[in-house]
């Protein structure tokens, strides 16, 4: 079975569970040391989505980085699938908030870039890249240059991007974040809809309340630098969400409840 | 049908025209003298005349700049990746090479000759010395342009640095070297000709001292004419490769027009 396949074959898993331990991460900055995560503990069960919200500086990306396996935690262990992390993560798509979309190739080759680098079959590639453009309305764009697309579709472009290795995690830096109001809400339904075809761990990082929870099974809230969860929701509504849920009691509650925890630690 | 192009190349063409008919009527009706400022008639005729000596020393300067031109980019290239490569380098080397160009490279000159002599080197080393720093600073800025996040995209996928460097930093990075390459084009004209002026037997710096000493001022601005047309023939000749080896969305040119 060639590497292709074997994606392939994993594909229809349920993704990885993260479980994150004691975790706390230091930086040295101009001589002095600063505390970006402190004595964070997080279990993520494999196929959720789990939506991290934080004021600015809290260690959120940081965090993300770590589930990735681009920098490692000072204290504390993360591990996926019970597997303790010791270097890059490979088996994991990432959504920052730029696109970062290479400028000179196409769309559909800026979609396949993962598994060109993965040295994986770009015949296969390209058809799930195609597949995947469709899926998210870019079927037309596959040939057009990331320059000629608005803001929006580059992001969705990059989303595909992210899945089309079949990841069994999606790790997504705030996402939306540079996008206007109304393409952000287009995009969040998308998101919603994609993940709940093909269910995998998400971990999504914000600091947009509405989004954290109009999307995901679980919201972790997290304080102020140095950055520790104040406290962990579960946000129990059917999935996939619609336009509805935003107007559920329950929604509704939830947000109050985040906005007033924020007061509360003087984020707000 | 007329190509939507011609609306952008007319008005220049029209412009110029109308420059040298200005020019021409203006020496006549206000009666300049020649060895002021000669017509544009003038200047032909002057080209006619000299055309054979004009063309020799011409090839000659093309030959300098191009060569200088060349060397800066065969060691300006290299050396800005060691320098973006290797943060040791960046902190010794690079600002050495930034503080070097406080010195006018022109006065550079008269000591060439002394090293190297009359001939073909010193020119080539003076316009090196002038194109070869463009190169190397564009190059630096623009392999540094590179959004972390596709660095930290690329190491997730499980790219090497190496297979980073090649794959994205290097063409993030072209439209930064081909505007420096741009700039040393022009440049290096500059110091074929000012080591022509301190020292040579040809090229088209010496013909113009020839012509200034004998007065010959319409051969002076004839001079001009083809120092243009070389430092076009060498910035075109860059426009040209850098439209062969990139794909369109890193070319400068189409960038500025699809600002516009």
């Amino acid at each position: 079975m060639s590497e292709t396949d074997e994606l392939l074959a994993i594909a229809d898993n349920k993704g990885a569970s993260i479980s994150i331990r004691n975790v706390g991460m230091d930086f040295a900055r101009r001589g002095s040391v600063v505390t970006a995560l402190e004595d964070v503990n997080l279990e993520i069960p494999a196929g959720t989505f789990c939506s991290v919200l934080g004021p600015s500086g809290c260690g959120k990306s940081t965090l993300l980085s770590l589930v990735a396996g681009l920098a490692s935690p000072t204290r504390g262990t993360i591990a996926l699938d019970g597997n303790p992390l010791t270097g890059p993560f490979h088996d994991v798509g990432i959504v920052f908030q730029s696109d970062v979309l290479l400028p000179w190739l196409t769309v559909l080759e800026n979609v396949v870039l993962p598994a060109k680098v993965k040295k994986l079959n770009m015949e296969q590639a390209r058809t799930t890249g195609r597949q995947l453009l469709r899926d998210v309305g870019l079927h037309d764009f596959c040939n057009h240059y990331p320059g000629e697309l608005s803001g929006g579709m580059r992001q969705r472009a990059s989303i595909c991007r992210a899945l089309l290795a079949k990841p069994s995690v999606l790790l997504m830096d705030e996402p939306f974040g540079a996008l206007d109001a109304l393409t952000r809400e287009k995009m969040q339904q998308d998101l919603n809809r994609i993940w709940a075809e093909d269910t995998k761990t998400v971990l999504f990082i914000t600091h947009d309340i509405e989004e954290a929870v109009s999307m995901a099974d679980q919201v972790i809230v997290m304080s102020p630098r140095p950055g520790r969860v104040l406290r962990r929701y579960s946000i129990d509504l059917p999935q996939p969400r619609t336009p509805a849920v935003r107007r559920d009691p329950f929604f509704e509650e939830t947000v109050d409840d985040i906005r007033n925890l924020f007061h509360e630690a003087g984020v707000l | 049908m007329i190509p939507p192009s011609i609306y952008k190349v007319l008005p220049p063409i029209f412009a110029f025209l109308a420059l040298i008919g200005f020019w021409e009527f203006g020496v006549d009706y206000f009666d300049v003298p020649q060895y002021v400022l000669p017509a544009p008639s003038a200047i032909g005729a002057a080209i006619a005349d000299h055309w054979q000596s004009l063309l020799r020393h011409s090839g000659v300067t093309l030959v300098e700049a191009v060569l200088g031109f060349l060397l800066g980019i065969a060691v300006g290239l290299p050396l800005a990746i060691l320098i973006s490569c290797s943060p040791w380098l960046e902190r010794t080397i690079y600002p050495l090479l930034v503080a070097s160009q406080s010195i006018p490279k022109v006065a550079l000159a008269p000591i060439f000759v002394v090293w190297f002599g009359f001939g073909l080197l010193p020119k080539v080393l003076i316009a090196f010395s002038i194109a070869f720093f463009p190169v190397v600073v564009n190059t630096v800025v623009g392999l540094s342009r590179t959004p972390p996040d596709m660095i930290r995209l690329m190491q997730s996928l499980g790219s090497t640095s190496v297979e980073t460097f090649l794959r994205v930093r290097i063409p993030m990075a072209t439209p930064y070297i081909f505007a420096g390459i741009k700039i040393s084009s022009a440049f290096a004209v500059v110091g074929a000709i000012v080591g022509e002026f301190i020292a040579a037997t040809s090229g088209l710096g010496y013909l113009q001292l020839i012509a200034n000493n004998n007065l010959e001022i319409p051969l002076l601005f004839a001079c001009l004419v083809l120092l243009s047309l070389i430092g076009a023939v060498i910035y075109y000749a860059v426009v040209l490769v850098e439209h062969l080896i990139l794909p369109a969305p890193l070319r400068s040119q189409e960038n500025d027009e699809a600002r516009r």
